[in-house]
């Protein structure tokens, strides 16, 4: 297979894959809240109900797409889109098997720093240009909440980078060949955990939306496909943070006997069953609980951490 | 060099169309139906009062500034990280001296109640 045939089969089917895939967690999500809660969950479309994501995308078409005539039209197209793609695209750099990944970039790691700080955009602009008063305060609270954790989102990170020494997030996965970095950066992965879930605007950090306090946050206005594109993007999201969790802290492909492919997607599953499982376990903390948490600390956590990595990866060398 | 990224650019626009097919459909197929409640802004019951773009606390600003202060160590820690090796015990204590006036700063803003939010 040529070289440009290659990249584009990867593209397409990895783009498709995760596509289809963040919009089948929002049934496998529900099954598994279904589970912990003690019910059912949707089980009545197709088989375990695994359809009823299609009877979902067939309603959300035929709703009415509405811009409402007091929005910014065009940002209020624009934000839903942001979300999506920049989320999507995230995807670009994650190496999923030695052979499987759209691109191998030397800064892999930056571009998804980059891509996932790009996400804040789609909330803030959305949340502004609905001209809403909830949209708005939803999207002051998106705007604060993500900054906070994305500046120890990045500290969490240099840990694995030193003992790894690249960015390269291929290299990184070929250096967890003898000890996944799941045991000397336990606090590393504990806090670029917190600061995935309040990236990715999940429960228990799902404060830019608390249905209770602020209807629906910075979506309040959306409807239709835009709605849904914002709620594929949540998913996408979270699949990313998971996928990046098992890359940098569990080994990516890395395990015995099963081919890398399968351990890869194992490995992120689990993770996002545990994302699933703290939305079912957790409750929601008050606003001003959150950002304390993470500045006060997530963040002299994270630099504890970088010291003593950089201490300990020195005196080994 | 740059032809690494041409995927990426390749990804952009697949990715772009992902994003904009399903909207695109959304507008074919929905129904268009406008009436007086519909294009009024949604607020709980109450008829729509005042502008939605109120004022909002100050706070919202100072977590943005703490946030490029913050944001512009870390990249400095970027580049540190990845040649830690190379730039052995003095680089790092380097990193130290730099992180401790850094902390000193944080301390201070903290006393300061810039991260209370009550």
């Amino acid at each position: 297979m040529s070289e440009s045939a290659r990249i584009w089969a990867n593209l397409i089917l990895i783009l498709a894959a995760v596509f289809a895939f963040s919009a089948l967690l929002s049934w496998i999500e529900r099954r598994l809240l279904g589970v912990w809660q003690d019910r059912y969950g949707p089980n009545r479309v197709g088989p375990f109900g695994i359809l009823q994501i299609v009877a979902d995308s067939i309603k959300l078409l035929t709703k009415e797409d509405w811009v409402p005539p007091f929005a910014d039209k065009a940002v209020f197209v624009l934000a839903p889109t942001i979300v999506a793609v920049t989320a999507l695209l995230a995807f670009a750099v994650v190496p999923i098997a030695p052979d499987i990944g759209v691109v191998d970039l030397n800064i892999g790691l930056l571009f998804f720093l980059a891509m996932s700080s790009l996400g804040v955009y789609s909330v803030v602009l959305g949340g502004w240009a609905s001209n809403n008063k909830y949209s708005l305060l939803g999207g002051f609270r998106a705007a604060a909440q993500m900054l906070s954790y994305e500046v120890f989102m990045g500290l969490a990170l240099m840990g694995v980078v030193m003992l790894a020494g690249s960015f390269n997030l291929r290299d990184i996965v070929a250096a967890q060949e003898n000890l996944w970095f799941c045991v000397p950066q336990i606090l590393g992965l504990a806090t670029f955990t917190v600061a995935g879930i309040a990236e990715a605007r999940r429960l228990p950090f799902d404060l830019p939306e608390s249905e209770n306090e602020l209807v629906a946050g910075f979506h309040t206005e959306y409807s239709s496909m835009k709605f849904g594109l914002f709620f594929i993007g949540e998913y996408v999201g979270i699949t990313l943070i998971s996928a990046m969790i098992v890359t940098l802290f569990f080994g990516g492909w890395l395990g015995p006997l099963l081919p890398p492919l399968v351990w890869f997607l194992l490995k992120t599953f689990i993770v996002i069953a545990c994302f699933v499982l703290l939305r079912a376990a957790l409750p929601r903390p008050r606003y001003d609980q959150l950002m304390a948490y993470g500045w006060k600390v997530m963040l002299p956590l994270t630099l504890v951490n970088l010291l003593i990595t950089g201490a300990v990866v020195l005196s080994a060398a | 060099m740059l032809e690494n990224y041409f995927p990426i650019l390749l990804f952009i626009f697949v990715g772009l169309a992902v994003g904009v097919v399903p909207m695109a459909f959304g507008w074919m197929f929905g129904p268009n139906r406008p009436d007086s409640e519909k294009l009024s802004p949604y607020e709980c019951g109450f008829e729509a009062f005042e502008d939605a773009r109120m004022k909002f606390d100050v706070r919202y600003y100072l977590v943005a500034i703490l946030f490029i202060l913050f944001d512009l160590e870390i990249a400095f820690l970027f580049p540190w990280a990845v040649v830690l090796n190379e730039i052995g015990l003095f680089g790092f204590m380097a990193m130290v001296i730099f992180l401790g006036i850094l902390v000193v700063g944080f301390i201070y803003e903290w006393t300061k109640g810039a991260l209370e939010w009550d």
